[in-house]
């Protein structure tokens, strides 16, 4: 075994290249060694899984590749690939004599990047570097992206401060975005610059949930990430990671806290963190709770922040899990989705809290911010929100399965909105926020689904289908979008997110055609009836994932309230924001 | 003159190796990796090979002495095996070792070991030959076989 910890040689790439491999035969180690340093790469030998894992542990950034074997006494190859990938994020590559078609599917399905059979020729390996660098620029893609999303999270969130939201003034956006760049810097450091793999830390639900009974052991005003990080007692786990989280949990608790400070303004319309954070996942989940709440109550109390609902049926306490649950269970997000009154609220956007929005989501939603513009109000309802723009969302999954157009009737069922995208709560390992929960897998793997334009839309729908697919199992529209959501996954369009995000999306995204008055039909028709979750959830899918920003049309719809504005521009095509963002409390 | 009979020879057996079906193209593939670096590569992989396979035969023996057996595990420690035996390009015997894993997964106990003695057959022949050849090399001259550098 030789060296492994040495830093990535850039000047001569593929040369100098760092790679692991893994095999219990000793004279594969040693041929493979052997093949490889004939390679100019750098190779550090290992004969058991779990040594492998220790190394690659204790330094994150001392390997480039990963070469196993799939049949090892110790630990199960697949395993190993599970691990890494999800740990480090690092390319692996499997080997096996058994060459057998469903043993293969299984190692593609696990994430490898490739199999190898048994003998390897040394021109197999002369290739592997392809897959390091696929990945980095997935990463630096991704990224970028991140960084672009930032500029309509500052766009929203500054029509979320104006009255009206017609107009931001100068200041709140660039105050927002000074806010924004802290807490992107901050996630950029989790990630790490392109050049430098840096491991991606997914918060899934259950690390988030240790994380959270840390905290509350040691007690949330005397919280540290050191404190924490001893007492998860989460190996691979680094300080860095748990502070990144912990920021974003806190900031999630604080938003919580407004919320309920909030309970009683009526119009207003907030926008939620929702869309900085790509916790579109989460948001998504809460707009349909909470509009779903927000629906009923604010019904009468015209335009009652939906986070009020939220607040109250749902206490999140940045239980990441309880958030998810309570997503499941429809108990009210802070969606900050107020579902203004249409008649009333010109202006009144739905903010959709996203509890989880905390965290900033880079990728906002924004897009399920979209405050469902109260400008509905006058409208009949034609919940069309689905607009033309379809072709945009083209993802896979393709919205299809949201029914937003039109889906109006979709929309009411959702009125639950159990938060299906909830469900995907299983899914939540992703990184993404918990509440958004599963997208990481659309995510993580599928980063070049998100850089396609749609990218914002897309993104946020992935996420959102992830989260939609696997729960999505309430009727409600949430279902349908997060279904799509998944679907899209990697197409970035998750469509499904619903046709609002769609809606967003086209609207913004692509500076489309959005034809901002159908939205705002659309709107208008889910506020009249109290579709509002409708609505929102169709944001909500939007907002999931960071894609939404693009999206942001949440918000658009609501500063226009005539117009929709669609003509958010969206640099950032990729949508790969949400990813970024991993939601709400990832870090 | 001496010399190059030696080598002559060595080169005739190391043919005849291919010709027979006792080695494949991974032989070669060692072959090439052999340099200035690792002049004895070739050997010291077959050395390895042997050590280390020798240990999964016997496994396999204690195995298929048990009653009744336990096919899945044969076919395992077989899985190995045949892993090994690929490492050095041992064709025929690879051969047996497919044929063994088919007998396990039809759990066919007696088709086992049958197969299973012919493979230690093979495994022992190309033991042998190899031992002959790298002796043969040695004495033909150091940089006979050895070297094709790269």
């Amino acid at each position: 075994m030789d060296n492994g910890f040495s830093s990535p040689r850039h000047d001569a790439f593929p040369a100098g290249l760092r790679v692991l491999v893994v095999d219990d035969d000793p004279t594969w180690l040693k041929i493979l060694e052997k093949m490889l340093k004939k390679c100019s790469y750098e190779v550090t030998t290992c004969c058991l899984a779990i040594n492998a894992l220790n190394l690659l542990r204790e330094r994150k950034d001392g390997y480039d590749i990963v070469i196993s074997d799939v049949n090892m006494p110790d630990m199960d190859g697949f395993k190993l690939l599970e691990y890494v990938g999800l740990e480090m994020d690092l390319p692996v590559i499997m080997m096996s004599v058994d060459g057998e078609t469903s043993r293969v599917m299984k190692g593609v399905q696990h994430g490898a990047c490739d199999y190898l059979l048994k003998p390897i020729r040394m021109k197999e390996l002369r290739n592997i570097w392809q897959h390091v660098f696929r990945k980095k620029i997935h990463e630096v893609r991704e990224i970028e992206n991140q960084e672009g999303f930032e500029g309509i999270h500052i766009l929203r969130n500054a029509s979320d401060l104006s009255d009206d939201g017609h107009s931001f003034s100068g200041e709140d956006l660039t105050s927002m975005r000074k806010r924004k760049d802290v807490d992107n810097k901050h996630d950029d450091k989790d990630f790490g610059d392109p050049s430098t793999k840096k491991a991606r830390v997914v918060w899934s639900v259950d690390l988030h949930q240790k994380f959270v009974k840390a905290v509350n052991q040691i007690g949330f005003d005397k919280v540290g990430p050191k404190k924490i990080l001893d007492m998860m007692n989460v190996p691979w786990l680094t300080r860095e990671n748990v502070a990144s989280h912990l920021q974003k949990y806190r900031l999630y608790l604080s938003r919580l806290q407004k919320e309920n400070d909030q309970k009683t303004s009526l119009s207003e319309v907030k926008h939620s963190d929702l869309l900085s954070k790509d916790t579109a996942a989460s948001f998504g989940l809460q707009n349909s709770i909470n509009m779903h709440d927000a629906v009923v109550d604010s019904y009468r109390s015209f335009g009652g922040n939906l986070q009020r609902q939220n607040v109250e049926t749902k206490s999140h306490r940045g239980d990441l899990k309880g958030i998810v649950s309570e997503l499941k269970s429809e108990t009210k997000r802070n969606l900050t989705c107020s579902i203004p009154d249409p008649l009333a609220i010109k202006g009144s956007q739905i903010n959709f809290n996203n509890p989880f929005a905390t965290l900033e989501s880079k990728g906002n939603y924004a897009a399920l911010d979209c405050t469902i513009p109260t400008p509905y109000c006058s409208e009949p309802p034609k919940i069309q929100l689905r607009q033309e723009n379809k072709p945009l969302l083209q993802s896979e999954n393709s919205f299809s399965q949201l029914p937003m157009h039109g889906a109006l009737n979709q929309i009411q069922v959702e009125k639950r909105q159990s938060i299906p995208l909830v469900s995907s709560k299983s899914s939540i390992t992703q990184r993404d926020n918990g509440g958004s929960i599963d997208i990481k897998p659309l995510y993580a793997d599928d980063k070049t689904g998100y850089a396609s334009g749609m990218s914002a839309v897309g993104t946020g729908v992935d996420t959102f289908s992830v989260q939609s697919k696997s729960h999505i199992t309430d009727p409600q529209i949430s279902g349908p979008i997060s279904n799509t959501t998944l679907g899209m996954k990697s197409q970035g369009f998750n469509l499904g997110c619903l046709e609002d995000l769609e809606y967003c999306q086209r609207n913004i995204l692509f500076g489309s055609e959005a034809t901002s008055t159908p939205l705002d039909k659309d709107f208008q028709f889910c506020w009249l009836q109290g579709d509002f979750y409708n609505l929102n959830f169709g944001f909500q899918n939007i907002e999931m994932p960071e894609y939404c920003d693009p999206g942001v049309t949440a918000e658009v719809p609501i500063h226009s309230y005539d117009t929709l504005r669609f003509d958010y521009e969206y640099p950032h095509d990729t949508a790969d924001y949400s990813v970024i963002d991993e939601g709400l409390f990832i870090a | 003159m001496d010399r190059n009979q030696s080598r002559w020879q060595v080169a005739l057996m190391r043919q005849s190796l291919f010709d027979q079906g006792y080695l494949d193209e991974q032989f070669i593939q060692l072959e090439e990796l052999q340099d200035d670096a690792n002049p004895n590569f070739v050997e010291e992989i077959v050395t390895l090979h042997y050590r280390d396979s020798s240990r999964l035969i016997s496994n396999i023996e204690q195995n298929l002495e048990r009653n009744p057996l336990d096919f899945d595990k044969l076919d395992n420690i077989m899985h190995q095996f045949k892993g090994s035996s690929s490492s050095i390009g041992g064709k025929k015997v690879k051969a047996e070792c497919t044929l063994f894993r088919d007998y396990c997964r039809a759990e066919n106990g007696e088709g086992c070991m049958k197969t299973f003695q012919q493979l230690k057959k093979e495994y022992a022949a190309l033991r042998k030959k190899l031992e002959a050849y790298f002796q043969l090399a040695k004495q033909a001259g150091p940089t006979e076989t050895a070297c094709r550098s790269k």
